[in-house]
């Protein structure tokens, strides 16, 4: 039988799935994660939010225990991932970046292939695969070889081949990149279905939005480092103000009127197509702005997102 | 809401990692398996008509002139088909393991990266080498038996020789095989590799090594090929299994450590490597 996991000893305080410390990877002299520290709780969403090459896949890998670290410390069910790999993967799921489906194979039959490796019968297999097609929405591609599908599909396919042993943590390495929109919602649908087992989700992305929508807690990653922490509305409350006001004077102009703005607003980004008013009342400051006799070519008001964020920590567009 | 979320019980209760830990190279080999039986029809096919296409062009027809020049005793005292038997099965043993740990090694990591997606289970690198290997010994020992048959039908291999023949040749096919496993993780992409192992080694390998004639009959020059190639230390072998064909007692025991060292050799680096590439 299954060793029982290790429990923090307090009842009350939730049980710690993941705990990194430090965590170091190193490829070479490229340091691609760099000590970082988190922790993530039973049942809950974890977000790893970062631009490309911050480091979020490597994370991954060496949670879904397959990558050893380079340094620091990881506990994973309270296991170490470099002693008990094999015990710490029989209880994850694993949806990777790219898609690893056998494009040879059938629908079926890449859950099928999948389950045998965790030492499932292919007798329960059968009734689980069933479940599995209805939840990831293929029940007819079931017999389809698995290279007809289409990319959503194929990443429904890819998730639920994640799910066939009921794992306690599922990895979702962008799990929607490359995705057309209505795709991506049918994708957030289902992941937060699995939410209500009980499952522990940690999804690493660089759309705020998915972000935003998926996780209870998230932390910033940019090259390697962890930026900040906490839920979507702490951060955006912690590191941005209410609402944003963005105007646009042309590209040429810009930075010469960004000079004349300031003291409007708490704080101003200049970027290169338009200047971001940060502010808790934005119809007010464009008011300011249009009494003061300037005229952007366009205004926009909006409630602050994680994007702002990321901009206030790293001085960068998150998607370039 | 869905049948998923009523019978779920979760992993912890689910799944006994020790399960596949015990028996994971098994699961690996189960589906490299399912994957060949795809081509099961074909691997039969080419697997009897093989040895009868080499015996009616080669063994008779190359045979027939072979045992008019050098009189009845043909080489090694023993007529042609006999002499040319075990190489057959020697090379049908190495080119059928072969086959089944290259292309499944390049499917695995480039086309598929279908072990990827299997070192994210349970399953562990050196599962997969082993799992790779055990099918391909599978295959082997198929393809051999495929080949006796026909040799023996054919009466160019005797009856009782078979058992000992059959572990010879799964030997060197295991050797060789640990080889190639070893070679082809490093492969980034198919472009050319096959190709130039062909040209170049495997080739000349089969060339010289005492396949049609004994090695003996070429120039000293080209005689190293023969003593680095696995076929012709199984093909030596073989000939001393099968037909008494005289060997000194030393060089038999070359043959059998040369054929276990390459294999030992390889599988040692193998499983670091495969291990060094699944954490990529
Ligand atoms: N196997 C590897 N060898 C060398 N460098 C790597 C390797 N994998 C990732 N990197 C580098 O590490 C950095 C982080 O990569 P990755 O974790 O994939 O970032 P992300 O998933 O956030 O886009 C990148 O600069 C990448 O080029
Ligand atoms: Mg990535």
């Amino acid at each position: 039988m299954p060793k029982t996991k290790a429990k923090v000893t307090d009842d009350s305080s939730p049980e710690l799935m993941i705990v990194a410390k430090g965590l170091t990877k190193t490829y070479g002299d490229f340091v691609a994660v760099d000590g970082i520290n988190f922790e993530v709780k039973k049942g809950e969403a974890f977000g790893l939010l970062g631009p490309n090459g911050a480091g979020k896949s490597t994370t991954m890998k060496m949670i879904a225990s397959t990558s050893q670290r380079s340094g620091g410390e990881l506990t994973i069910l309270g296991k170490d991932p470099n002693q008990h790999g094999p015990e710490i993967r029989a209880h994850l799921g694993v949806v990777p970046q790219q898609d690893n489906l056998d494009r040879e194979l059938k629908v079926w039959e890449n859950l099928m292939t999948y389950g045998r490796f965790f030492g499932l019968k292919s007798a329960w297999l059968k009734t689980k695969i069933d479940e599995l097609l209805e939840f990831a929405q293929l029940e007819d591609k079931r017999n389809v070889k698995t290279e007809e599908l289409s990319g959503g599909m194929k990443r429904r396919l890819t998730i639920a081949r994640g799910l066939v042993n009921e794992p306690e943590i599922l990895m979702l390495d962008e799990p929607t990149t490359g995705l057309d929109p209505q795709a991506r919602h049918i994708l957030w649908d289902r992941l937060f279905r699995l939410k209500e087992v009980g499952v522990t989700l940690v999804i690493t992305t660089h759309y705020m939005d998915e972000a935003e929508q998926l996780c209870d807690r998230l932390v910033v990653m940019d090259k390697g480092k962890i930026m900040a922490e906490g839920s979507p509305a702490e951060l955006i409350k912690t590191y941005s103000s209410k609402e944003v006001l963005e105007v646009r004077f042309g590209s040429d102009n810009n930075k010469t009127m960004a000079k004349q703005l300031k003291g409007i607003g708490d704080r101003l980004e200049i970027l290169p197509d338009r200047i971001l008013v940060y502010t808790e009342d934005g119809e007010a400051a464009l008011k300011k702005i249009l009494a003061a006799g300037m005229h952007p070519i366009t205004s926009l008001v909006r409630r602050s997102s994680l994007e702002d964020v990321f901009l206030r920590l790293t001085g960068r567009t998150l998607v370039d | 809401m869905s049948t998923i979320h009523k019978n779920w019980q979760g992993a912890a209760k689910l799944i006994d990692p020790t399960t596949p830990m015990r028996w994971g190279a098994f699961y690996v080999a189960e589906f490299r398996i399912r994957g060949m039986l795809k081509w099961a029809a074909a691997i039969v096919a080419f697997g009897l008509g093989n040895p009868v296409m080499y015996l009616l062009s080669i063994g008779v027809g190359i045979g027939a002139m072979v045992n008019n020049s050098q009189g009845s005793h043909g080489i090694d005292g023993v007529p042609y088909l006999t002499f040319l038997a075990p190489a057959l099965l020697a090379t049908a043993a190495i080119q059928g393991a072969m086959d089944e740990v290259t292309f499944p090694t390049i499917e695995g990591f480039v086309w598929t990266k279908m072990f990827y997606s299997i070192n994210n289970t349970a399953i562990s690198s050196k599962q997969i080498v082993d799992g790779v290997m055990l099918s391909a010994m599978a295959r082997c020992v198929l393809q051999v038996m495929l080949y006796e048959l026909i040799l023996v039908a054919f009466g160019a291999l005797p009856l009782a020789s078979l058992p000992i023949l059959t572990l010879a040749s799964l030997l060197a096919g295991w050797g060789f095989a640990a080889v190639m496993l070893s070679v082809t993780v490093f492969i980034k992409d198919d472009d050319g590799f096959f190709a130039i192992v062909g040209r170049f080694i495997l080739t000349p390998m089969f060339m010289f090594s005492g396949t049609y004639f004994p090695l003996a009959a070429l120039p000293i020059w080209l005689q190293w090929i023969g003593w680095v190639s696995p076929v012709w230390h199984a093909t030596d072998l073989g000939r001393a299994l099968s037909y008494g064909h005289k060997v000194e007692p030393w060089l038999l025991v070359v043959h059998v450590v040369y054929l276990a060292a390459i294999g030992v050799v390889g599988m040692a680096t193998a499983y670091p490597q495969f291990k060094k590439r699944l954490a990529e």
